[in-house]
């Protein structure tokens, strides 16, 4: 696969291995958060830490927007998808997703709700399209990438006139996120000395908003690509702006990003989406100016006002120290429930239940190393 | 109606025991070791790209005793069957087992139909049952693997998940991926012609693809794996529609493949009578097995790292993210 | 939401799709968030929809970053070694 397979070259990832090993200095800790999920899969898929020295370590971010997403608005989803008239449209990492009280959509849908699986927004218009006695409500999450998608749909609907078409909208932010990570009183805790910024979310957003961040919080940002190769480049970026004692925005993906971003994109977000005074974030609490609703001119297409919606805050399991994961205060293996009461089959939060959080990403690939007390978790049945 | 179905049945499978019209099949047994295996059959969609739910019961009831090193003797085949489904579909579907069974070197000797209520259905259910017979000296069991053995997948992994995959409307991709369904019998015969004493096992790795498959032999055998990623066999287009879902190869089911676990002095023999047996082409020696109280599968990834590979939790759903 | 690879165009359809195909798999996407987009181009593809155009210039680039990375140190494994890389 052109301009895939040339990223995964194993080779090259040990000689760009060697030099970041050659250039961090002995005896200092470099510590790096990768901000995106993906990037978290990556690194667990490619094993890319076995590659790394032993004082370049990576701590995992908040930028799964399924581990985000506050358990009662899936529960606002999950009664949504009850009403008899609703079709509830959702991308399928949402639906083994824990809300209150051990429910989620897959078992809602189980039960005879109606929830469409969908690759795309596009899909569920063409489902409004079809079956214009149903209320097709599109579940809409994720941070830049996911957003313009929604956005065109939202004027597809209305061209098209789908009355029976809306969105209930949980799109969020991303440099807000950053800013609650670096700003954050644990920040010093976490000791961290830079970010891999998002791949695709800055496809849209462009570097331009990143910059910022690394010079009030002083730490240097490597927008970075998703293919394992791009991984390690930007970690050797990182390790020489530690060592130059530089903080600034570096693009390693600039084959496909640039500062701008794309312009199409933004203007579309802009002239749909308004941003919320305050939202909330599993793990990270309520963050200001960091979600999207739909603006007044779009009420028509706003779920959350067509059904009423009014969500009620849902506290999660006391024991699930999402958060603090999320947060890189604790590596997955050093949650008191990763491995025994919480695992893929039976998640307790939403770290284990995306494929991108990064306790999922650590039982699926990388438990066969030791956990924090050197006891590597066992194979189960 | 009871009849019409009876004679698509008689006609597609077309048998001296079948049409004897007995409730049962009378036959003569050899002797030495028999092995029976069942299956029940709810794929959905009905109709793929290189097979259907019937030649998938064909296939997959011989392939379970193929494992056993066994030669397939007769099947047996029952029907639940939706009211209302059409004929010409249960016909094509027939045939097809027909087919199959025929290129096998069974046949289809006993059977019921039964048919259900609309709505209480998906279509039609197939449930397969087959006996056949272990050569003798062949001892393949799930717990035999040992430290040092080797590990032979018999060709591209992930082609039948895909296939299926592809005609569901709602992941919209299209590609030219057939399904591996076939019956695996005929190579097995050959490996254990030329290595039946040093095999250790075999097995299909369908749902739940390679990954279930090596994990499960870790815990019947109490053992460890070690393989690596550069030696599994995945077609390019599998591939390809894999990262436009987000799927892992590893996982996706499959109906024509094999994996042997073998003595490693007999592993190049093994290699080399499968690639010369034409659903043996693309064979490979991916891996060993390992001393490990974990019981962990591991891999050696293209890229160099290390990463576990892990049972597939729960139904795949092709991720987005 | 991450999850996206660059695919290239076979074919330019109405209404602001596109066909693009990755080693004989197909998929229709919309274009409607880039403009100008032509036959032959890589798109970043994302729930179906393509979100940015690949730079084949700066694909070449990157890789030749990365070969300015890795080779000092290849080049000290081979003669560590006596292999050849």
């Amino acid at each position: 696969m052109k301009h895939i397979d040339e990223y995964r070259d194993g080779r090259l990832a040990q000689g760009i291995a060697a030099t970041i090993a050659a250039e961090a200095i002995g005896g200092r800790q470099y510590q790096f958060m990768e901000f995106c999920g993906g990037h978290t899969h990556a690194i667990s898929r490619y094993g890319i830490e076995d590659m790394l020295p032993a004082n370049v370590q990576m701590v995992h971010g908040p930028g799964c927007p399924v581990c985000v997403l506050p358990m009662g608005r899936i529960d606002d989803a999950i009664k949504l998808a009850l009403r008899p008239e609703v079709t509830l449209c959702t991308y399928a990492d949402l639906m083994r997703v824990p809300a209150t009280a051990g429910a989620n959509l897959l078992k809602a849908k189980a039960a005879g709700a109606d929830i469409r699986m969908v690759y795309s927004t596009l899909d569920a218009i063409r489902i409004a399209e079809a079956e214009p006695a149903r209320q097709v409500v599109f579940f809409a999450i994720g941070f830049e990438t996911t957003t313009p998608p929604t956005a065109i749909a939202i004027r597809m609907a209305r061209t098209k006139r789908l009355a029976n078409f809306s969105v209930f909208c949980n799109h969020v932010l991303t440099p807000p996120a950053m800013r609650a990570i670096l700003g954050s009183p644990d920040a010093p805790a976490i000791r961290l000395d830079g970010l891999i910024g998002p791949a695709h979310v800055s496809t849209v957003t462009g570097t331009a908003p990143y910059v910022s961040l690394a010079t009030e919080f002083l730490k240097p940002v490597v927008v970075a690509g998703f293919e394992p190769l791009d991984v390690v480049q930007a970690v050797l970026m990182l390790v020489r702006q530690v060592n130059q004692g530089r903080h600034e925005v570096e693009n390693q993906y600039f084959r496909l990003v640039t500062e701008a971003g794309n312009l199409i994109a933004q203007a579309a977000m802009a002239d749909i989406f308004e941003v919320r005074p305050s939202f909330e974030w599993r793990g990270l609490g309520e963050l200001p100016v960091s979600a999207l609703r739909l603006r007044d001119s779009y009420a028509d297409l706003d779920a959350e006002r067509r059904f009423s919606i009014a969500t009620v805050r849902a506290a999660d399991n006391p024991a699930c120290e999402c958060g603090d994961v999320l947060r890189g205060l604790k590596k997955p293996a050093e949650c008191k429930l990763f491995g025994t009461l919480c695992s893929p089959e039976t998640p307790m939060g939403s770290c284990m239940v995306s494929p991108e959080g990064a306790c999922a990403a650590h039982w699926t690939y990388g438990r066969f190393r030791a956990n924090a007390s050197g006891v590597a978790q066992k194979a189960v049945a | 109606m009871a009849q019409l179905i009876d004679e698509i049945f008689r006609d597609a499978f077309d048998n001296p025991l079948l049409d004897q019209g007995n409730d049962q099949a009378g036959f003569d047994v050899p002797a030495g070791r028999m092995v029976m295996s069942t299956d029940g059959y709810v794929i959905s969609p009905l109709f793929f790209p290189g097979g259907d739910i019937g030649s998938l019961a064909v296939h997959g009831t011989v392939n379970d005793l193929a494992m056993a090193g066994a030669r397939p003797l007769h099947l047996a085949a029952s029907y639940i069957i939706e009211e209302g489904f059409p004929l010409a579909d249960l016909q094509r579907i027939a045939i097809g087992m027909g087919n199959a069974a025929r290129n096998a070197g069974v046949a289809i000797v006993t059977g019921d139909t039964k048919v259900v209520e609309r709505g209480k259905g998906d279509g039609v259910f197939i449930v397969t049952t087959g006996i056949g017979r272990v050569p003798p000296g062949l001892d393949l069991s799930g717990d035999r693997a040992r430290p040092g053995d080797r590990v032979i997948l018999s060709g591209t992994i992930g082609d039948h998940g895909v296939a299926v995959m592809s005609t569901r409307n709602n992941l919209g991709f299209e590609t030219q991926i057939l399904s591996d369904s076939a019956a695996l019998d005929g190579l097995v015969a050959d490996m254990v012609g030329a290595a039946g004493p040093s095999l250790r096992l075999l097995r299909d790795p369908t749902r739940g693809g390679l990954a279930s498959t090596l994990n499960e032999i870790a815990l019947q055998s109490g053992v460890g794996f070690l393989i690596e990623e550069n030696a599994i066999p995945v077609r390019a287009e599998v591939a390809a529609a894999c990262e436009l879902l987000g799927l892992d190869p590893l996982h996706v089911a499959n109906e024509g493949k094999l994996v042997a676990v073998v003595a490693p002095e007999a592993a190049e023999t093994l290699l080399a009578v499968m690639r010369a047996h034409p659903l043996g082409r693309d064979a490979s020696l991916i891996g060993h097995v390992t001393r490990d109280e974990q019981r962990f599968v591991q891999m050696t990834t293209s890229f160099g790292g290390g990463r576990i590979v892990d049972w597939l939790m729960g139904e795949q759903l092709p991720r987005i993210c | 939401m991450c999850l996206a690879i660059p695919i290239r165009v076979e074919e330019i359809l109405p209404d602001q799709m596109a066909r693009v195909t990755l080693s004989g798999v197909s998929k229709i996407v919309s274009i409607a968030l880039l403009d100008d987009v032509r036959l032959g181009d890589y798109l970043l593809i994302h729930v179906g929809y393509a979100l940015a155009r690949l730079d084949p210039d700066e694909a070449e680039r990157t890789l030749a970053v990365m070969h300015e990375a890795a080779v000092p140190a290849l080049l000290e494994m081979t003669e560590a070694d006596g292999e050849t890389y």
